[in-house]
C-alpha cells in the first residue's frame, strides 16, 4: 500500500529521527511513504483568520498533489497534522475559502477537500491495525511504563480533528500496548507544552512542562513519547529532565527490530 | 507600541476575522478555567468577550493578553456553546501584526533567541503568529 506523504520542515531537519524511524518500520509493516514533490511548509499554525488565504495555500497545494495520484495523505509531524487536516476541512466546508483558495491555484479540476489526511499513528490503528502490529512485534518492550504525550495540536478541535476522544484519548495507550510496553495514563498527557511561546518566554514554556513531566512521573512513567518535534523540544529544553522524552517512532522501529536499517529506508 | 483602533469598526472586524459570535457566551468562566496561560493574562479569556461586545477594543490589542495565547484550543474545544475565545484574541491579535510597525517579532531579534537544538518548527509557528 503506498501513501503520499508531507514530512514538514522539521522532519527533513531536526526531527529526522522522527522520520526515517517512520519509514523503516513502515516497511516493515508493508506500506510505502510515498513524498509529495515539492512541498512547502505548512507554516506550523494553522491561520485562524477566516480571512486567512494565501497562509493556507501550501496546504492545498499538498492536498491536491495527493488527490492528482490517487492518494491518502499522511503526516507525522502533529503541526503539520494539525494545519493541513483543518484547512481540507475548510476546503471541504466552507464555500468562501474554497472558492478564494481556488482562484489562486487555478488548478484543471478545483480542490474541494477530496484528499483523507491520515496521521500515522492512525495508519497504524485503522489501516494496519493495532493486532496485526503487534503480530510484527518482534522485540517486545517489556517491562516499560510509558506515558503518552499528546499535546494539543493532535486532539484538539475535536471535531474536525478527529483523531481521538480530545478529552480521554487512547490510541497512543494502545500503541504502547500493541508493542509490549505498559501504558501510564496521567492527568497533563493533553496539556498544552508552551509551543512557540518558548521563543520569546521561556518561562511559561518551563511552567508548563515542569507540570507535565512531574505529573507523568507522579504515576510512574520511565518516558514519555510524542509525534511532535516542538513538544519534544519544549520537554527536554524546557522541562526538568526528569524522564526521558522520545518520538513514537524511534519505540516503533524499536519493537520492530528495524532501529538499525532506518538509513537504508 | 501603543495601538489605537477605531473601536466600533475593529469590534466588528474582530468578529468578521474570527468567524465567531460573542452574544452566545454564557459567561460560565470555563475557558478561563483550562487556559494554561491564565496566570500570565491581564485580560482574561472568559473577559475577552465582553471587550468585544462593549467594543473596548484599544483595551484588548493593547493586553498582555494579546501574546500570551498558545492557540491550544483548549478553550475553543471546552466552550460549552462555541464562542472560541482563542479565535477572538487571534482577531485582535491580526489586527495589530497586520499595521504597519504591529509586528511582534522582530528579524533582528531572532538570532538571539536561538539555540542549536531549537527545531524550524517553533520559528515558522512564531513567524506566523507574531508578524505579516
Amino acid at each position: 500500500m503506498k501513501y503520499s506523504y508531507y514530512p514538514g520542515c522539521t522532519l527533513r531537519t531536526k526531527a529526522r529521527d522522527l522520520d526515517e524511524y517512520a519509514r523503516a518500520s513502515a516497511l516493515a509493516l508493508g506500506f510505502e511513504l510515498e513524498e509529495i514533490e515539492d512541498w512547502q511548509c505548512c507554516g506550523g499554525v494553522y491561520p485562524l483568520g477566516t480571512d486567512e488565504i494565501a497562509t493556507k495555500l501550501s496546504s492545498v497545494r499538498t492536498l491536491n498533489a495527493a488527490k492528482e495520484k490517487g492518494q491518502d495523505l499522511v503526516t507525522i509531524c502533529s503541526a503539520c497534522h494539525h494545519v493541513i487536516k483543518r484547512v481540507n476541512d475548510d476546503m471541504r466546508h466552507v464555500d468562501d475559502i474554497r472558492t478564494r483558495a481556488n482562484n489562486y491555484m487555478k488548478l484543471e479540476e478545483p480542490y474541494a477537500g477530496e484528499t483523507n489526511v491520515l496521521h500515522y499513528l492512525e495508519v497504524l490503528r485503522d489501516r494496519v491495525g493495532f493486532d496485526k502490529l503487534k503480530e510484527k512485534v518482534v522485540n517486545p518492550l517489556k517491562g516499560k511504563k510509558i506515558g503518552a504525550y499528546y499535546g494539543c495540536l493532535l486532539l484538539r478541535p475535536g471535531k474536525i480533528m478527529a483523531f481521538d476522544d480530545p478529552e480521554n484519548p487512547k490510541i497512543m495507550e494502545d500503541f504502547i500496548r500493541a508493542l509490549g510496553a505498559e501504558p501510564v495514563i496521567y492527568p497533563y498527557r493533553n496539556e498544552c507544552c508552551g509551543g512557540y511561546i518558548s521563543l520569546k518566554e521561556k518561562q511559561m514554556a518551563q511552567n508548563m512542562c515542569e507540570k507535565i513531566m512531574d505529573s507523568a512521573k507522579g504515576f510512574e512513567a520511565d518516558m514519555l513519547i510524542t509525534a511532535c518535534p516542538l513538544c519534544k523540544y519544549n520537554l527536554c529544553r524546557n522541562g526538568n529532565n526528569s524522564i526521558p522524552v522520545y518520538y513514537f517512532t524511534e519505540l516503533l522501529a524499536e519493537a520492530l527490530g528495524v532501529k538499525e536499517t532506518k538509513e537504508e529506508a | 507600541m501603543e495601538v489605537k483602533m477605531n473601536g466600533k469598526k475593529a469590534a466588528e472586524q474582530i468578529k468578521e476575522i474570527s468567524g465567531t459570535n460573542p452574544l452566545k457566551c454564557m459567561k460560565c468562566g470555563k475557558c478561563s478555567a483550562t487556559c494554561p496561560s491564565y496566570n500570565e493574562m491581564d485580560i482574561k479569556p472568559h473577559q475577552f468577550v465582553s471587550y468585544v461586545i462593549n467594543e473596548d477594543i484599544d483595551a484588548l490589542v493593547n493586553s498582555k493578553s494579546l501574546w500570551k495565547c498558545l492557540s491550544c484550543f483548549a478553550c475553543v474545544e471546552r466552550c460549552p456553546r462555541d464562542v472560541k475565545p482563542g479565535k477572538l484574541i487571534d482577531a485582535a491579535r491580526q489586527l495589530v501584526v497586520r499595521q504597519k510597525g504591529g509586528n511582534y517579532l522582530l528579524a533582528d531579534e531572532i538570532p538571539e533567541l536561538l539555540d542549536p537544538e531549537l527545531p524550524q518548527q517553533l520559528l515558522v509557528s512564531a513567524l506566523r503568529r507574531y508578524r505579516r
